[in-house]
This record gives structure tokens, sequence and C-alpha cells, in this order.
């Protein structure tokens, strides 16, 4: 049970997106859609649960002042694999995401996690820790795509649901930041009564 | 937790991890080289399917290198040959734009032998997303009204109304829709050059 | 001209941080006073530039390249060695500095650790060589070395522009009133949407 805490928190108390406030080139980057916000969440995903593992593995080895170095080689490492498995299996997903894929590596949150957590907990914890960030951030992604395609395209998960044409600010840049903007409005709007309560 | 620094265990370690992690990419590059070789000729081949009528032979084997320009013989762009019973049933061009807002992009066109358009498909491009990327909505009015135009014979005037042609653009992206204009045209061009030299 | 193109395209029309989204994470973490952001732009400058130069030259003269009588192509080790050229050049950077200019090294220095891991160096070290550069009134080509490393200059620029503005505005937003749950991060995102949306007017210029 305590164990279970560690996914936990990663999803709700220690939510990437909402609370940390990590990661955000590719959270309003690659969120023009709700699918193309789950594919990035689930590949930095991939790379998170991989390179946490590993470098609980590795930490007791590594000497301390080249540490960091050791970490960006691994992560890069992940990353590269997932960059290739991507476009032998999802190409067309590969494509929209572009250069945010190879960007996975200077993302915030991965080196974050090696950094915070997985070179003083045991493997486990850290591949709970990272499932959990990943579970996190990709909801976190998946649901601001999912509210710019609503309003800037008229559709959902692709389906379109009118054949007019939507709000098209929310799926060009300054969109990203005002729905990411709101949502946190509303996520902390909602902390506060919960905490009143 | 962390062992101490000293020069020699931090560059052996350094150098260490830097080999384990090359050889693991090594090993999965090597492991997906065909897959993504594999997914490029499928998207290919799914676009020729597209923009041509039913075939029953292997257009990918069938390509010829045809030059838009005939002043410039060195650049060329593909064309791959859909044949039923042996019977030529339309030529997919694929033909590069490099007029796109958001860089080059590439469409395959789809000609039956007499000129006529069939059918059109994007490969690759870059347009924004909402405006310019509307080049890919394969219902859109802007994409249909192509199907049963002939390109070779002079009737079309190749470039959007407002520049005095007869397209019509999609609206609020009329360099997308001049950039696909191009493109087709440079398609035109190579669908005469292949009637004249390898019929 | 075209290098006056180049610029324009970069600081305005492609603006890094509003409309290619990188660099967001300084943009947001090292904006709260204006002479802090003058100083993280300033290294980025630097850094960029440098970065752009040593990675441009690597990936055409090392990774695709002749080797053991072999023409070899192996850029999928891209990722990898850029980002630890980037994490060695920027630790050289710091050292140098310190030597050399100890004053440079004071208003400088404590932006470069966190250069590391700006996505807008890596980004604009991978764009520049596997991406044409496309404008009005110029055909989309790939970018030679000294397009590149002024391009990637230019982007870091952007990056001055808009973080010194954005900077401003925070240091207005401290003194308003503003409502509780909108406090802090979301209040700067709203902010940094508008002016998202002023960049936006730059397009189509070049």
């Amino acid at each position: 049970m305590s164990k279970f805490k560690y996914l936990i928190d990663g999803i709700v108390k220690n939510n990437p997106t909402f609370v940390l406030v990590l990661g955000m080139c590719p959270t309003l980057a690659t969120t023009t859609s709700a699918v193309n916000g789950m594919g990035m969440g689930l590949a930095t995903m991939a790379v998170l649960l991989c390179s946490n593992m590993v470098i609980s593995l590795l930490a007791p080895v590594i000497p301390n002042k080249v540490r960091i170095p050791c970490y960006i080689v691994v992560i890069a490492a992940f990353v590269t694999v997932v960059q290739l498995v991507m476009q032998a299996y999802t190409p067309g997903l590969y494509e929209t995401l572009g250069i945010f894929i190879p960007l996975i590596v200077v993302n915030c949150i991965v080196l974050g996690r090696a950094e915070a957590f997985a070179n003083k907990h045991s493997v486990l914890e850290s591949a709970l820790d990272g499932l959990g960030i990943g579970i996190g951030f990709t909801l976190a992604l998946t649901c601001i795509g999912l509210v710019r395609e609503v309003l800037g395209n008229l559709s959902a998960f692709e389906n379109k649901f009118s054949s007019s044409d939507g709000m098209l600010v929310f799926v060009l840049a300054p969109g990203a930041f005002l729905v990411l903007g709101y949502l946190m409005v509303l996520f902390n709007k909602l902390k506060d009564r919960k905490k009143k309560a | 937790m962390a062992i101490k620094s000293s020069l020699r265990n931090m560059v052996l370690v350094l150098t260490l991890v830097c080999l384990g992690a090359s050889a693991a990419v090594a090993v999965i590059y090597s492991v997906t080289k065909d897959p993504i070789a594999a997914a490029a000729t499928a998207k290919t081949n799914k676009a020729i399917e597209e923009v041509v009528p039913a075939f029953d032979n292997n257009p990918s084997e069938e390509v010829l290198n045809i030059a838009a320009d005939l002043q410039k013989p060195d650049e060329t762009n593909k064309v791959y040959v859909a044949k039923k019973g042996g019977e030529v049933v339309g030529y997919a061009v694929e033909s590069t734009t490099k007029k796109g807002f958001g860089g080059p992009f590439t469409i395959m066109v789809g000609f039956t032998p007499d000129g006529t358009v069939y059918n059109t498909s994007v490969l690759s491009h870059s347009e924004t997303p909402g405006l310019g990327a509307k080049i890919t909505d394969k219902s859109s009015h802007f994409i249909t009204q192509w199907n049963g135009k002939n390109l070779t014979d002079g009737s079309v005037n190749l470039s959007v109304k407002k520049d005095g042609g007869d397209i019509d653009a999609i609206t609020a992206s009329t360099i997308s829709s001049r950039a696909f204009c191009d493109a087709m045209e440079i398609a035109a061009n190579v669908f005469s050059n292949i009637t004249s030299e390898n019929k | 001209m075209e290098y006056l193109i180049i610029i324009i395209s970069a600081v305005f029309v492609n603006n890094v941080v509003l409309s290619q989204f990188l660099g967001i994470c300084p943009f947001l973490g090292v904006s709260k006073k204006v002479s802090t952001a003058f100083g993280m732009s300033l290294a980025l400058v630097l850094v960029m530039g440098l970065a752009t130069l040593v990675t441009y030259l690597i990936q055409n003269y090392v990774l695709i390249n002749t080797w053991f009588g072999e023409k070899m192509d192996i850029t999928f080790m891209q990722t990898i060695v850029f980002i630890l050229v980037i994490a060695a050049l920027v630790q050289m950077v710091e050292i140098i500095l310190k030597k050399i200019n100890p004053t440079l090294y004071q208003a400088l220095g404590i932006f470069l650790p966190l250069i590391t891991t700006n996505c807008a160096v890596l980004g604009a070290s991978i764009l520049v060589v596997t991406k044409e550069f496309s404008a009005k009134g110029v055909e989309s080509h790939m970018m030679n070395l000294g397009e590149s490393v002024v391009y990637s200059m230019s982007l870091a620029i952007g990056f001055g522009i808009a973080i010194i503005l954005f900077a401003g505005m925070r240091e207005q937003l401290e003194l308003s009133n503003v409502p509780k749950a909108l406090k802090g991060t979301p209040i700067a995102l709203i902010t940094a949407g508008l002016l998202a949306l002023a960049f936006m007017g730059f397009q189509g210029i070049v």
C-alpha cells in the first residue's frame, strides 16, 4: 500500500503540469488535439519509466560529480529508442510530434525525477514514480488537447461533431497559453474547495 | 549513496555509460531499420491506391523518373505506373512544392492516361494546423474540385481565383492554396513529359 | 538581403517562445524581473550561436561522412551526440568566462547551468540541420553554416525580446490585485497568450 502511494502522488499531488509546472514546451506545443497530446504523454511516460529504473540501478556506482552527464546520456538513449520505435510503428504520430520527440531529452520532468527521486529510491519505487508522473503528464496533455480540439476544431478525438469551423485561435499558439492558464485556474479552484471542505 | 569522485572512476563510468547507451541505440536502430523502411513504403502504396483507379500490378516496382522541366533534366519526380491486366490505368506523380507557408510539402497526384486528375493525396506537409493544414482534408471542396479536371489540354488555369485562375482557394490560406496549385502544375508538367517520352 | 529575411523571420515571425514553443521553462521561470531576463537572454545568444556552430559541423562532417572507406549516415545518434556536446560546451563557456572575464561571469554565470536544459538550444540545433528554411520571396533550402548560426542567434534574440517584454508586464502584475485562483503561473500564462496573439500580427511580413 505504501508503495502504491508513489503512483498516486505522481498523478495528483505532484502532477507535473498543474502542480510542478514542468515540461511546458511539449505541453503547449503538441496539444493541438487530444490524440497528439496523448501520444506525446505516452512517449514521455515510456522514457520516464525506463530512465527512472535504469538510473536507480546505476546510481550507486556513479561518482557524484559526473552524475548529471550520465543521467543525460541514459535519457537521450531511451529517447532515441522511443523515436526509432515510433518512426517504425506509428509514423503518422511521429511526423506530427516532429522535433518534440528528441526534445524529451531536455524535458525538465525526466531529468528532474532522476535527480530528485530515482537516485535515492529502489527500482520498484522509481518505476512506480515514473509511471505515476507519466500518467499525470499524459492525463494533463490529453485534457488540454481535448479542450483545444473541441473549441478550435469542433471535434473530439478526431471525430468532428459539427461541420462548421471552430474558434481557430485555440489550435494556434496563443490558444495553448490561454487554455493551460484557465485549466490551471480551475485546478487551483478545485484544490482550494477540497481544502476548505 | 554515491561513491566519491576521482578522475579515474569519473572517466571510467562516463565512458562505460556512453558505450552502453550507444550500443543499445545501435541495436534498436538495426532492429527498427526494416520496419521504418516498410512504413515509408506502406505510406507511398496507400497514397498510390487512393489516387489512381484500381490496379493489379505493384506500382512501387514500376517507377519512372521524369523531369518536370526538360531544361533541368537532373531534377526528376517519381512517377508510379498503375496497370490492370497489363494495360496502364493511371499514373501517380509525386510532386513537391517549395512555396508552402510552413516549408515545402509533397503531394501525390493521380492521372488517368488522358491527363484527367483522378484524385490527390498529401504525403507530407508542415502547414499551420487549422489553416493551411486543410489541404489534408480529403472531403473539402478545395481537394475535390481537382478531381475530373484535365490539366494537360489547357482548359484549366492553374492558379487561385484571386490571381485570375480557376481554382477556389481555402479561406484564409491563400499561400497554402497557391503552393498546392504550384505542386499540381509541376505534376501536370511531369505528366506531359511522360507521354512524350515513355508511352 | 537574404540574411535580413532570416533574421526577421527568426526574431518575429517564428518567434522561438511564442510561436514555436521552445524554451518555455526559462520564459516562465526567469521572467520575474527585467534585469534577470536580460542576463538570461544575453547568455542564451552566446550559447545558441556557439552550439549551432559546433553541432552543424558535427552533423555534416561527423555523423554524415565517409568512415573507414564506407559512406555512413549515423544521424540516428543525433540526439545523444548533440545534447552531450551542448552540455560540455556550456560547462566550457562557464569555465573560460570565469577565467578571462570575471565581471561578465558575475552577470551571466548563474544562468549558464540552466541553459543546458533549455530546449531552445537543442531544438534550434536540430531544426537548422533537419528542416529547410522557408520564407516569402526565398526558395526554401537547407541553410549553410553562416545562415544556421545567424538563424539560431536570431532565435535567441527573439527569445530575449519576448522575455523582456513579458518580464516588464509581470513586474506590473505584481502590483495589481489578481483574484486568488489566478495568482502566479495562471495569470502569467494568460498574459503570455495575449503576447503570443500580438506576435501573430507579424505572420506574413516575410
